[in-house]
C-alpha cells in the first residue's frame, strides 16, 4: 500500500490493528486455558506476554513510517491549546515573532524585486549587454560603451548573437502642450522585437524608418500619450515636435515599459540620426544589447567578438588598439541600494534571532517546569520521538501563525517602505510580494520554530522517568541552566552588534553633516536648463541666448547672482578629464584626471565658493584672449606640490591652447559630504564658457544648469524665474530644481535612512535582550527559592542574596557583551564596504553603546534580584 | 519497559521471513513456530513481532489477507513476497557467512597470537 492510500484509510487500519492483536491474544488465552489456566488469568497473561498492547499499538503505528503525517492535526491541535491555555505567552511570543518574520519579509520583497527578479523581457535568461573592453585601465575602469561604428561592425560579424543598439537622446518637446525637457531615447528598429516587447497601440519601427533621411517617426510612452494625447487613439499620426524636428507617432510603448530601470517619453530610430557622433569610433556611450541565437552559447558569442575586435583593432589602431568586445548576461545594475539591502535583511535576521532566542528560552522554562507531564505521557506508551515531535508540532504552530502575522505586516508596510527609501528605489515597480516571498516567510517561520523548538523537544524524557515522576519539578538540571545561559548570552551578543552597528552609522553621520561642503548652502537654487532646440545648432546663436537668458534671470527680483554651471556640485556629474601640466605628456591612460567645471563668472558669487589665492574668472576672459582656468587646492597640492601654481599651464582635451591658472580657490565636495573623500578624482578646476570651443557649445549647452543666489528663500524665484527665461518662443525650460540644502542633505539621505532603520532594529533588539533576561533570572530564581530560602535561614543576608543573582547574570552579560564586540567588529568591516563614508566601528560608539547594554541587562536583572533578597525563608521552606 | 529482544538487533527479521516462507502465516502463528522450532534457546519477544511485521509489510518484503483459520475465525495471514524471498536468500548466504567467520574467530586457538 502506497503511504498516500495508507493516510486515507487510517481508520480501516486503525481497526485492522486492534482486531490482529486482539486476536493473538484470545488465541494465546485460549491455549493457556486448555492447559489449565483460570480464563482471567490466561488472558492477563496474555496481554503481559505481548507487552501492553497500547505500547505495541504505537510501536506498529511508528512502524508504518508515515506516522508524523498521520499526528500532525492531532500535534497542531495540541500546539494551539497549549497556546490558549496561556494567552500572556502567546501574545508576546507570536507579537515577537510577526515583528521579526515581518521585519525580515519586507527585506527580502524589496532583494527579490530589485535584484532576484530578471528584466521582464521574453527569455531574459539568454540577453546580453555587449561591452568595449581595454586592456589598460582608467579611474572608471575598463569597461566602455559601445561606438556606433563598432556596433555596426560587430552585428554584421556576429554569427551566434543579434544585436540591438540604443542611446539616451534628451531634448524638449515643444508642441503639442506646454514645452519640457524629457528623456528620450533612440533605438534600433530591432531593439523591441529582440526583447520581446509589442507595442500597445499602433505599430514599431519598420527596417526602412531606421535609415538617414527616412519619414520622422517616433513612439512615445503610455504616461506621455496620456499626458499629452489623453489616452486617445488620435495619436497615431499626430504631429510631436521635439528637439525641434516634427515627428509623426507611429505607436504608443505599453504602461510600465522600461529600459533597464528607466522610463524614456519619446523613442526614435537610431538610423535616422545624422550627426558626427555616429560615424565617430571614439564617441562611446551607445547601449548595445543582444539575444544569442537558438543553438550558440555564451561562449561562442564571446570568441566571436574577441575575433571582431581583434580585427577592428588592425583595422583602426588609432581608436581600437588595445581594444575588444565583451558580453555579460543582461542582469539589473542597482549600485549602492544592493549592499544596503543585504544589510537591512541581516539586521532583520539577527532582530528575529533575539526574539527566537527569546522564546526559546521562554518554552525551555515552560519544558522543565512541565518535566513531570511529559514523564506521566511516556508512563503511559507515548515514545520518545512521539514526545518530542509534538513539542515541535506546538512550536511550529506559533511559528507559521506569527509567520503568517509577518506577512500581514509586510504586505502593508512594504510600498511605504519603497517610498520612503532616499532618492528612489531602483526597480521599485518590481517590488511585490508573489510566492517566492511567501516561500521565504514560511521557511523562515519554520526555521525559527525549529530553532526555539528543538531546545525543550530535545528534553523530552527517556529515562530517569521514575525519578522525574517522584521529584517534581523543584530544582534545574545543570543541563537547562546552561542552555538559559547560551540563550541569554547570543541575545546580548546580537543586540551588541546592532547597537555598535548603528551607533557607528550614527557617529559617522553625525560627522558627515558636520562638514564643509564648499560652498555656501543656504539661498542657492540650481536647476538644469535647456536652451530652445532652436538655437543650438549653432554656436553663436546659443551663446547669444545664454547671454540674454543669464541677462533676464538677475533681473528677476530676490536674485543676487545668476551663474552657468555644467556639473552642479553633490551631484554625480560626468566633467571628468584627463590633464597634464607639460605640453609633452605620456600616454592618456597614464595622466591624472580632474572635475572640470565649465562656469560663468558669477559661478564664484553664486555658489559661494572661498577664493584662496589669485583671482576667480571675469569677463575678461572672453574668446580670443589668454585661456585661463582656476583650479582648487586639491589640484594644486597633486599637480603643483610646493610650488605657486598661479601663472602655470594646464593641458586638458579641452581647446587647442593650454590653460593659465589664474587663481586656487576652496574644495568643493563634489561627490557629496560622505562620498568625496573616497572619490577617485577629487581636483577641480573652473575655465569660462566664454572660451569654450564653438564646436563643444552644443554638446555643453545640453548639460548646463544655473546656480541663483537669493536673498531670500530661493524656492520662491523658481516660479518668476520659470517665465523669465522661456525665451521668445516660449520653449525654454527648467528642470531638475533643487536648492544647494536639498542637494546636501541627499547625499547623505542613503546614511540617515540606515542609521535610523538599524537604529530602530537595534532598540528592539535591546528591549527584547533585556526582557530575555529578565524573564529567565526570574525563572531560574523562582526555582531556587528553596535554595535561597535555606541559605537565608542559615544567616545569609538579603543584600547577599541579590548580589549572588546578581553575579549571576552579570557573568551572562559581559560574556555576552565581549561575543558581541567581536562580531560588531566583522560587522563593522562589512559595512564598510555596503556603505559609503564608514570607515569600520567607530570606537566610540562600541564603548558607549556596549556601556548602554550592560546597563540595561542589569537594569532588567535587578527586578529578580531583588525579588530574590526578598524571599521569606520561612515560607520558602514550607514550599519544601 | 518494554522488554529488550534477546535476538541479535536485525536478527527477528531474518527469522520471520523463514518462518513465514513455506506458506502464509497468521501473527500468532508465526509467534508459535519461532518460540518452538527455536526449542526455547531463544526468546522471541512478542512485543516486538508485530511491530516487525509492520515494518516488513511496509517494505514489501511480506504482504498480508484477512483469512479464516481453521477455527472459522478472521486472521490477518502474511505471506512472503518475491522481493521477500529475495531478501531472504541473500540474508541467508550473509549469515552464513558471519556465522562462519565469527565461528572461526571464535576456534582460534589460544596460540592463534604466535
Amino acid at each position: 500500500m502506497r503511504w498516500p492510500i495508507r493516510l486515507l484509510r487510517r481508520r480501516a487500519m486503525e481497526e485492522e490493528l486492534e482486531k490482529e492483536l486482539r486476536f493473538h491474544i484470545e488465541e494465546r488465552a485460549a491455549e493457556l486455558m486448555t492447559r489449565g489456566c483460570e480464563p482471567e488469568e490466561a488472558r492477563r497473561r496474555a496481554r503481559l506476554e505481548l507487552g501492553g498492547p497500547e505500547q505495541v499499538k504505537e510501536a506498529c503505528r511508528d512502524a508504518r513510517g508515515t506516522r508524523w503525517v498521520e499526528d500532525l492535526p492531532r500535534d497542531a491541535r495540541y500546539g494551539l491549546r497549549t497556546l490558549r491555555q496561556q494567552p500572556g505567552f502567546a501574545c508576546v511570543a507570536l507579537l515577537t515573532l510577526a515583528l521579526g518574520t515581518g521585519a525580515a519579509t519586507v527585506m527580502f520583497t524589496l532583494i527579490n524585486g530589485v535584484l532576484l527578479k530578471p528584466f521582464a523581457y521574453r527569455d531574459p535568461s539568454r540577453l546580453l549587454r555587449l561591452m568595449e573592453r581595454t586592456e589598460w585601465s582608467t579611474p572608471f575602469g575598463n569597461l566602455w560603451g559601445f561606438t556606433y561604428p563598432n556596433y555596426l561592425d560587430c552585428r554584421r560579424e556576429s554569427r551566434a548573437l543579434d544585436l540591438a543598439v540604443w542611446n539616451i537622446r534628451r531634448g524638449t518637446v515643444s508642441a503639442p502642450g506646454t514645452p519640457a525637457y524629457v528623456d528620450g531615447i533612440e533605438v534600433s528598429q530591432s531593439l523591441f522585437s529582440m526583447l520581446g516587447v509589442k507595442v500597445e497601440l499602433g505599430r514599431g519601427f519598420l527596417p526602412e524608418e531606421d535609415r538617414a533621411g527616412a519619414a520622422p517617426v517616433a513612439i512615445v510612452s503610455h504616461d506621455f500619450w496620456e499626458r499629452r494625447y489623453g489616452g486617445s487613439a488620435a495619436a497615431l499620426g499626430a504631429r510631436l515636435v521635439f528637439d525641434g524636428t516634427a515627428y509623426t507617432i507611429a505607436g504608443v510603448m505599453p504602461a510600465g515599459f522600461r529600459m533597464e530601470d528607466d522610463d524614456y517619453d519619446v523613442i526614435t530610430p537610431i538610423g535616422q540620426d545624422t550627426s558626427a557622433v555616429m560615424r565617430n569610433r571614439e564617441a562611446h556611450g551607445f547601449g548595445v544589447w543582444a539575444r544569442l541565437r537558438p543553438g550558440w552559447t555564451m561562449k561562442q558569442a564571446q570568441a566571436e567578438l574577441a575575433v571582431v575586435g581583434r580585427r577592428l583593432a588592425r583595422e583602426y589602431p588609432e581608436s581600437n588598439r588595445g581594444r575588444t568586445f565583451v558580453a555579460e548576461g543582461l542582469r539589473p545594475r542597482v549600485g549602492a541600494a544592493g549592499p544596503a539591502l543585504w544589510l537591512l535583511l541581516a539586521a532583520a535576521g539577527l532582530v528575529l534571532s533575539i526574539g527566537c532566542a527569546n522564546i526559546a528560552s521562554l518554552l525551555l522554562a515552560r519544558a522543565v517546569s512541565r518535566e513531570r507531564e511529559m514523564a506521566m505521557r511516556a508512563a503511559l506508551g507515548a515514545g520518545r520521538g512521539r514526545l518530542a515531535r509534538q513539542c515541535l508540532a506546538e512550536s511550529a504552530v506559533m511559528a507559521l501563525a506569527g509567520g503568517a502575522l509577518g506577512v500581514g505586516l509586510a504586505a502593508v508596510s512594504v510600498r511605504p517602505f519603497v517610498a520612503w527609501w532616499p532618492g528612489g528605489l531602483p526597480r521599485a515597480q518590481e517590488v511585490a510580494l508573489d510566492w517566492r516571498v511567501l516561500l521565504f516567510a514560511a521557511g523562515i517561520s519554520l526555521a525559527s520554530g525549529m530553532v526555539f523548538g528543538l531546545a525543550p523537544a530535545l528534553r523530552a524524557p527517556a529515562r530517569g522517568l521514575e525519578k522525574a515522576l517522584r521529584a517534581g519539578a523543584r530544582t534545574v538540571g545543570g543541563g537547562a541552566r546552561k542552555l538559559h545561559g547560551a540563550f541569554v548570552i547570543s541575545e546580548i551578543a546580537i543586540a551588541v552588534v546592532l547597537l555598535v552597528s548603528a551607533g557607528t552609522l550614527g557617529r559617522t553621520l553625525l560627522r558627515q553633516a558636520s562638514l564643509d561642503p564648499g560652498v555656501r548652502t543656504d539661498n542657492v537654487l540650481t536647476a538644469r536648463t535647456a536652451l530652445s532646440p532652436a538655437v543650438l545648432a549653432e554656436a553663436g546663436r546659443a551663446r547669444a541666448a545664454w547671454r540674454e537668458l543669464l541677462e533676464r534671470a538677475r533681473g528677476v527680483s530676490g536674485v543676487e547672482a545668476v551663474a552657468m554651471i555644467d556639473t552642479v556640485p553633490m551631484r554625480e556629474g560626468s566633467n571628468q578629464v584627463y590633464y597634464s601640466t607639460s605640453a609633452a605628456a605620456g600616454p592618456q591612460s597614464e595622466r591624472p584626471v580632474v572635475l572640470a567645471n565649465c562656469v560663468t563668472p558669477d559661478y564664484l558669487k553664486a555658489a559661494g565658493i572661498v577664493l584662496r589665492r589669485g583671482r576667480f574668472l571675469t569677463d575678461q576672459d572672453r574668446a580670443g584672449a589668454e585661456p585661463v582656468a582656476v583650479i582648487d587646492e586639491v589640484m594644486a597640492e597633486q599637480a603643483f606640490p610646493g610650488r605657486d601654481p598661479i601663472g602655470r599651464q594646464v593641458w586638458t582635451g579641452i581647446g587647442e591652447k593650454p590653460w593659465k591658472v589664474v587663481g586656487v580657490v576652496g574644495h568643493v565636495r563634489q561627490w557629496g559630504l560622505a562620498a568625496d573623500d573616497q572619490a577617485s578624482v577629487r581636483a577641480q578646476l573652473y575655465y569660462p564658457f566664454a572660451q569654450l570651443p564653438d564646436g563643444l557649445v552644443r554638446r555643453w549647452s545640453e548639460l548646463m544648469s544655473i546656480a541663483v543666489r537669493t536673498s531670500g528663500d530661493p524656492l520662491r524665484v523658481v516660479e518668476p524665474l520659470r517665465r523669465a527665461v522661456s525665451g521668445e518662443g516660449g520653449d525654454q525650460v527648467l528642470y531638475e530644481i533643487n536648492t544647494f540644502e536639498q542637494l546636501a542633505r541627499a547625499t547623505l539621505a542613503r546614511q540617515r535612512f540606515l542609521a535610523v532603520l538599524i537604529g530602530a532594529f537595534a532598540v528592539v533588539a535591546l528591549l527584547l535582550a533585556c526582557i530575555g533576561i529578565a524573564g529567565v533570572l526570574a525563572y531560574l530564581t523562582s526555582k531556587r527559592t528553596a535554595e535561597i530560602g535555606l541559605r537565608m535561614a542559615l544567616g545569609a543576608r538579603s543584600g547577599e542574596m541579590a548580589w549572588m543573582v546578581l553575579r549571576q547574570s552579570l557573568a551572562m552579560i559581559l560574556a555576552g557583551a565581549g561575543l558581541g564586540a567581536c562580531g560588531a567588529l566583522a560587522a563593522g568591516r562589512w559595512m564598510a564596504h555596503a556603505v559609503e563614508g564608514i570607515r569600520g566601528v567607530e570606537p566610540e560608539a562600541l564603548a558607549a553603546m556596549t556601556a548602554v547594554l550592560v546597563l540595561a541587562a542589569l537594569a532588567a536583572s535587578y527586578v529578580p534580584a531583588l525579588r530574590a533578597s526578598r524571599i521569606d525563608p520561612l515560607r520558602a521552606l514550607r514550599q519544601e | 519497559m518494554r522488554k529488550k529482544p534477546d535476538l541479535p538487533q536485525g536478527t527477528l527479521d531474518l527469522l520471520i521471513l523463514r518462518v513465514v516462507s513455506p506458506g502464509p502465516l497468521h501473527g500468532y502463528a508465526i509467534a508459535q513456530r519461532l518460540q518452538q522450532v527455536s526449542s526455547g534457546v531463544v526468546q522471541a519477544p512478542q512485543g516486538s513481532l508485530y511491530p516487525a511485521l509492520h515494518r516488513l509489510e511496509n517494505r514489501g518484503l511480506l504482504a498480508a489477507d484477512w483469512k479464516r483459520t481453521d477455527s472459522g475465525r478472521e486472521a490477518k495471514f502474511y505471506r512472503l513476497t518475491r522481493k521477500g524471498k529475495a531478501r531472504l536468500a541473500a540474508e541467508r548466504v550473509s549469515w552464513a557467512r558471519l556465522v562462519e567467520a565469527v565461528g572461526l574467530i571464535l576456534a582460534m586457538g589460544e596460540g592463534g597470537a604466535e
